[in-house]
């Protein structure tokens, strides 16, 4: 059915792949893409078509079932933020190199100026590296259109397609008209001379296979309808726009830009494109949003005498994102008059809610470590690094997905004691399983704390993968039974935390302490579900 | 017509679901929407935003550019002062009055009503006091909305029926409540609009 919604980028892409007959989307919650899966578990034609939604235990997993899905013949999309694809880049990679069956296309949303990241790492390289097609929307009505044509296009070439959106694409509403949907492929098995068993004899030819199809990918990218080159009166300088730097471009010329402008939507860069621009304009200007990706690129298609600004030179920031505001200083045009910020303003950082069972966690943790000399904690990702900002100030560290477990226990391996580790719940069944192992295979003496609220909380409480199997878990990779100690984190509990803390610190091997309490805001939303549905029954 | 609202607050305060009902009117009214939204980290009682582009013709940038902004609609004064970059020189400055304090060093809340009197085109309510005494305490920022909705060239029926398709699911009582909270937060702003308008 043709309609016209008012939604977010992330829901378009998660709209367009369902009308685009997708099969199955399998992702790890991950700001800024969380909410492209939640469409899709909340959609009534993907319930209706039995399309499979379930939350993945890591980006890895998720992203061998989807090559799994397109080894037989239909649909799937991965989805995950940018860090994300560090935990699957391995799959990712070699997918390039098997090739696909059914369309696949993996979805990654970057954070550029890392509003909730650890680092802005700009995808666009992974996919140059995987040799993969590289899909950049620049408004969430071509987000919608450009997923369907992304799973044609990797039907079509045997590919996977890598679709990169960043933070505001992801998290901004705009009315998007959609398209009658189209039906789910049928099975359907790749051919059997396909190179789906990566041996290196086989390997080395399908690499080459890849790399011989790079100049068609170029090709398609010149005469993409997601690129499109505009000629302007001035030409002192032409611009070169990818996804949404585009709209921070216009946005400084309601009546259309002065200079020659070339929009990239699609990638490999389309060469040729770029050297038009180059024998017109005296220089280039390059607006990406993310690392200077296209910026280092162009510099070794033109020639050295071509004058090439932006990020790297300094026109456009080096780091953050882009903005109307900073575009406008990039292309030179006089800054607006604005009020100055006011100077009573202070920050106001985040923080854990109030009754989170987290803050007791913390509270105990802190108390009772003060009575070691040289202890370290090591934290991990989720809403409990907070717990790094004061009033807890109570971890040293945070890295990646499950670091907590392995850096206490590298630390411990070099002497350090106590050693702890802080993970949360969904984070430990993420990554911190397999380092656990190492920490028992060595009896590393650390002491784990698995801060467990039932739910991965920070990116809005979705299903956690061992929710309740935290213990059997532990006592399958070989933690002793006697040193998984599972406590309830609540202010009147927190004389028996201290001493369960201070035993298994003071046991030499691997202890797992598990404070196990609902997240708060879960908890809330269960209670109202509760009270709707006995209102409803009454 | 174009209208470039920042809606502020703290994480959990319900800035968003303005920006949902005025996005529902906006896209009745025909009129062409974008709307940045700040998801995440931050949400956990940190200062959140909202960028909300109205526009009679289409809309390029996600962001508003600074010294555009028509209007900063905001649950707490501090928010309301942190975005003062963006506003435009006629604009609008329609904020909840009651600091929500948890900071250990948030600054003097009389500093900061001082400042945003010194503004041309405020209004300050305490919109927590208005929706418990017309009877819907849980729906301020719907008061909020109501202050500003004269502002916004969107008739108010339009932010009515906005109401009705967003929160309808939840029950008639919670759409009359949002519905009551919305007339009583215009009906406390129109004095003051009209009186700074004639200024």
């Amino acid at each position: 059915m043709e309609e016209k919604l008012l939604l977010l980028g992330d829901q378009a892409i998660a709209l367009g792949a369902l009308h685009a007959g997708l099969s199955g989307v399998y992702a790890y919650p991950g700001t800024p893409s969380t909410e492209i899966t939640e469409y899709i578990q909340q959609s009534e034609l993907a319930i209706n078509r039995g399309v499979y939604s379930r939350w993945c235990t890591n980006e890895k997993t998720a992203m061998e079932a989807a090559l799994g899905v397109s080894y037989v013949g239909k649909r799937a999309l991965v989805c995950m933020k940018h860090v994300g694809l560090n935990v699957a880049a391995d799959a990712f990679v070699n997918s390039s190199i098997t090739g696909t069956n059914g369309g696949l296309v993996v979805l990654v949303a970057d954070d550029p100026s890392m509003h909730s990241s650890q680092n802005e790492q700009d995808s666009r390289f992974y996919g140059k590296f995987a040799l993969a097609p590289i899909f950049e929307p620049s408004s969430q009505q071509e987000a919608y259109d450009m997923i369907r044509y992304a799973f044609d296009f990797s039907e079509e070439h045997k590919l996977p397609v890598l679709m990169r959106v960043t933070t505001r694409m992801a998290h901004s509403r705009a009315v998007v008209h959609t398209k009658a949907a189209r039906e789910q492929n049928p099975m359907k098995f790749p051919d059997p001379t396909a190179g789906w068993v990566l041996l290196p004899a086989i390997a080395r030819k399908r690499y080459a296979t890849v790399i011989g199809q790079q100049p068609t990918l170029e090709q398609l990218a010149e005469t993409s309808s997601f690129n499109s080159y505009t000629d302007g009166p001035n030409r002192k300088r032409g611009v070169i726009a990818c996804g949404i730097a585009y709209n921070y471009l216009m946005e400084q010329f309601p009546e259309g830009c002065d200079f020659p402008v070339l929009k990239i939507s699609q990638y490999p860069l389309p060469k040729n494109m770029i050297r038009r621009m180059a024998e017109t304009c005296e220089e280039i200007l390059v607006l990406e949003d993310g690392q200077p990706f296209v910026e280092e690129q162009v510099r070794g298609i033109l020639p050295i005498s071509c004058k090439i600004t932006g990020r790297i030179t300094g026109e456009a920031p080096r780091t953050g994102e882009l903005t109307p505001d900073n575009v406008r200083a990039a292309l030179g045009l006089p800054a607006s008059k604005n009020m100055a910020p006011c100077e009573y303003v202070v920050p106001r950082p985040p923080a854990l809610c109030n009754g989170c069972g987290h803050r007791d966690m913390y509270e105990t943790l802190n108390r009772v470590i003060r009575e070691y000399k040289d202890y370290k904690v090591f934290g991990d990702i989720g809403c409990y690094t907070l717990g790094a900002l004061p009033p807890f100030r109570a971890i040293h560290t945070c890295v990646d997905m499950g670091a907590s477990i392995t850096m206490a226990k590298g630390a411990a391996d070099a002497g350090l004691w106590p050693a702890i580790a802080v993970i949360g719940d969904s984070t430990f069944t993420h990554s911190g399983i397999t380092g656990l192992l190492d920490a028992v295979n060595a009896k590393a003496n650390i002491t784990i704390v698995i801060s467990d609220n039932l739910t991965t909380a920070m990116t809005g409480g979705q299903d956690s993968a061992g929710t309740n199997r935290q213990e059997s878990i532990c006592r399958g990779v070989g933690v002793e039974p006697e040193h998984i100690r599972v406590v309830v984190p609540l202010p009147k509990n927190m004389e028996e935390i201290a001493a369960i803390l201070r035993e298994e610190i003071n046991y030499k091997g691997v202890s797992v302490i598990i404070p196990r309490r609902e997240c708060i805001q879960t908890l809330k939303r269960h209670h109202q579900a509760k009270l709707k549905n006995e209102s409803s029954k009454s | 017509m174009k209208s470039d609202i920042i809606l502020s607050g703290v994480g959990g305060q319900g800035i968003l679901s303005i920006a949902t009902i005025i996005g529902e009117a906006a896209l009745d009214e025909g009129l062409h929407i974008k709307q940045a939204e700040v998801h995440g980290m931050s949400q956990r009682g940190g200062d959140v935003q909202s960028n909300l582009r109205l526009s009679s013709d289409p809309i390029r940038s996600d962001l508003i550019p600074y010294g555009t902004a028509d209007l900063i609609l905001s649950l707490e004064p501090m928010e309301a002062l942190r975005y003062l970059p963006y506003l435009s020189g006629k604009g609008w400055v329609v904020t909840h009055s009651v600091p929500f304090i948890n900071i250990p060093n948030y600054p003097d809340p009389e500093k900061l009503i001082e400042e945003l009197n010194r503004l041309p085109h405020v209004v300050l309510l305490d919109v927590e006091k208005l929706a418990k005494e017309c009877g819907a305490p849980r729906s301020s920022n719907m008061v909020l909305l109501g202050a500003a909705s004269d502002l916004l060239h969107i008739g108010i029926e339009k932010f009515e029926e906005g109401i009705r398709r967003v929160f309808g699911r939840k029950g008639q009582e919670i759409v009359e409540a949002n519905i009551t909270a919305l007339r009583c937060g215009r009906d406390a702003a129109k004095s003051i609009i009209d009186q700074k308008m004639k200024q």
